[in-house]
């Protein structure tokens, strides 16, 4: 099962469930590098390598196409400038200026050029990485570069990727095996990069806290999930501040909450000295290796 | 007037909590600062919840477009499935209309052109809402973002642009906006143009390792910054950390909070601590913005 770990609001404790749930998943089987894989979509802050302590096999370099004009075909005729939605081309009387950062790799001055003047070669953004982990799971992740704003770019060539595939890459690879579970870990926030870690998951963790801010902004990652048509569970971290109203929302909005973390300050301690929670823990081990079952009996009942 | 824009790389750190007290202390210090809060965070605004605002405002935010299909108009030639690179397009068999997933949509427009009907078409989006509010410590400009939504960055300069015409007019000497936590799109959005930065970290890897991310971003962009250290004391060698690593990257640690459970609370009171002026976390703020008035803001 394709489980996303997400959550409005930053900081509620996405990796430190994200990283626990693949290695609670990876305990479970003889071969966990092989079937459980966690994909951490946090591609501007990515946290879970902290945690799992990889040794990245996979490097590679990714970034959408952008155009490449040759000027000796081109005819300053205009017309790539006048299809970009992006602004990303301007021609001038003598020569074509490209704005590559508004670039998003449509392909579309390419195939309208009339004189196929314009190639698409790959901007670099970001990287992506994996490897095998010393508690089971591999870790897939991608890092968009310091400075670049796009980040759903990134997320995309890292799910296309999965790094199943130590080695060289390219299209020339034997079917990859496909992991039992991958456990993916989204970015915060609500909108594109989110949306784009979480497209193909087939069900969602959403990791919140009992406050004002965690109730905020579950409401909104509620929605994106209810547009994707995906299950969702709850899981409230740091409980006990006495703030009733999230259990009230969740009841509402028909949002079982499959798991309640109490506030410790061993656990905050814990975890960011990058010690996996299910080591702070163990009690949890049983409980996050039954929700692939959990979310499998949910999308039943849901019959989405 | 200068803009000041609170920062964090990683979630959770209390960047909201943060420029709440700041704003807070501020507006009602003496003498008091003529002051506009932003929230810039329009993926999850939650600055707004600490302060109480009273909006009078708010407009529509309609940005970026995304393609419509007419199904009566559509021949089932589906050019444009080939056409669309971002899985937008959704087959639904030989001759039949597909359908545009709107939130897959990257807005380009190749399926426009690829269609020999004329069936698709550009169609502007709703993506968000502009708020404009009133609060007991100044003006709060804000913003939502429909979830799911696209153009977070530009709804990010249309809230500040909007708050730096209406601070220009009023004579607004400091503008404090609440950042969006990452270093992609939306915080890019956000520094541009601003003139300075506090970062607000916490101590352990996770904290240090967005630390760097977010610092070199802002020195990327070139703005002045500085740090705050929040929960400082959850590990015993976090302040120690934390002052290698700016010591080392030149950069300046304008205030240090010790962990308080008053934070929280006033979280859950929906007030800034600030306005809990004997709390251990109050004091850190007070000197915090001490400090940045003094020290740091030009």
């Amino acid at each position: 099962m394709r489980i996303a770990v997400a959550s409005g609001k930053g900081g509620t404790g996405k990796t430190t469930l994200a990283t626990s749930l693949a290695i609670a998943l990876a305990r479970e089987v003889a071969d966990p590098g092989e079937r459980i894989l966690l994909r951490d979509c946090d591609v501007e802050t990515p946290n879970a390598h902290l945690y799992l302590e990889p040794r990245f096999d996979v490097r590679i370099e990714v970034g959408p196409p952008v155009p490449a004009v040759d000027e000796e075909l081109c005819t300053l005729c205009g017309r790539c400038a006048e299809v970009c939605e992006f602004n990303a081309i301007s021609v001038l009387d003598d020569q074509v200026l490209l704005f590559s950062d508004l670039c998003r790799g449509c392909g579309l001055c390419s195939t309208i050029c009339p004189v196929a003047a314009i190639s698409e070669v790959p901007r670099i953004l970001g990287i992506i990485e994996a490897g095998p982990t010393p508690f089971g799971p591999r870790l897939a992740r991608g890092v968009l570069h310091t400075g670049e704003a796009l980040a759903v770019p990134v997320i995309r060539g890292l799910k296309q990727w999965d790094a199943w595939s130590p080695g060289s890459g390219e299209d020339t690879l034997p079917d990859p095996p496909r992991p039992d579970h991958i456990v993916i870990d989204c970015p915060p926030g609500t909108t594109c990069p989110v949306v784009e870690s979480m497209r193909g998951a087939e069900a969602v963790l959403l990791v919140t806290e009992p406050t004002p801010f965690g109730l905020h902004d579950l409401e909104l990652i509620t929605e994106v999930v209810r547009f994707l048509h995906l299950p969702a569970a709850v899981v409230v971290n740091r409980d006990g501040t006495g703030f009733d109203d999230l259990d009230a929302f969740c009841d509402r909005a028909g949002l079982p909450i499959v798991l309640r973390i109490p506030f410790s300050r061993a656990i905050a301690e814990g975890t960011a000295r990058g010690r996996p929670l299910i080591e702070i823990e163990p009690g949890l081990a049983d409980e996050l290796a039954a929700l692939p079952e959990r979310f499998a009996a949910l999308g039943r009942e849901g019959g989405s | 007037m200068t803009e000041l824009v609170v920062l964090s790389g990683k979630g959770g750190t209390g960047k909201t909590s943060v420029t709440a007290g700041l704003v807070h202390l501020a507006a009602a210090g003496s003498p008091p600062l003529q002051l506009t809060a932003v929230d810039a965070d329009v993926d999850a605004a939650n600055l707004a919840l600490l302060l109480d605002p009273e909006t009078e405002a708010e407009t529509e935010f309609i940005s970026g477009k995304v393609a419509h299909l007419d199904p009566d108009l559509c021949s089932g030639h589906r050019n444009c499935l080939q056409a669309c690179r971002f899985d937008a397009v959704i087959d639904r068999g030989a001759g039949a209309a597909p359908l545009i997933d709107e939130l897959a949509c990257e807005g380009c427009a190749a399926c426009v052109y690829a269609c020999p009907e004329g069936a698709i078409a550009m169609q502007p989006e709703l993506t968000g809402y502009l708020r404009q509010s009133r609060t007991a410590w100044g003006p709060l400009y804000h913003a939502a973002l429909l979830p799911g939504g696209e153009n977070s960055g530009k709804l990010v300069m249309a809230v500040r642009q909007m708050a730096r015409e209406a601070a220009g007019q009023a004579g607004s000497e400091l503008i404090v906006t609440d950042g969006p936590p990452g270093i992609g799109c939306p915080v890019v959005s956000a520094i541009t143009g601003a003139d300075a930065a506090l970062i607000v970290t916490e101590p352990g890897l996770a904290g240090a390792h967005d630390l760097e991310r977010i610092v070199q971003t802002v020195q990327h962009f070139g703005l002045p910054v500085t740090i705050c250290l929040n929960k400082a004391d959850l590990l015993p060698d976090g302040v120690a950390e934390v002052e290698r690593f700016a010591h080392g990257a030149g950069i300046s640690i304008a205030g240090v909070i010790p962990w308080d459970e008053e934070v929280l609370e006033s979280v859950v009171a929906r007030r800034p601590v600030t306005t809990r002026p004997d709390s251990p976390a109050a004091r850190a703020l007070a000197d915090l913005w001490a400090r940045l008035r003094d020290d740091f803001l030009p």
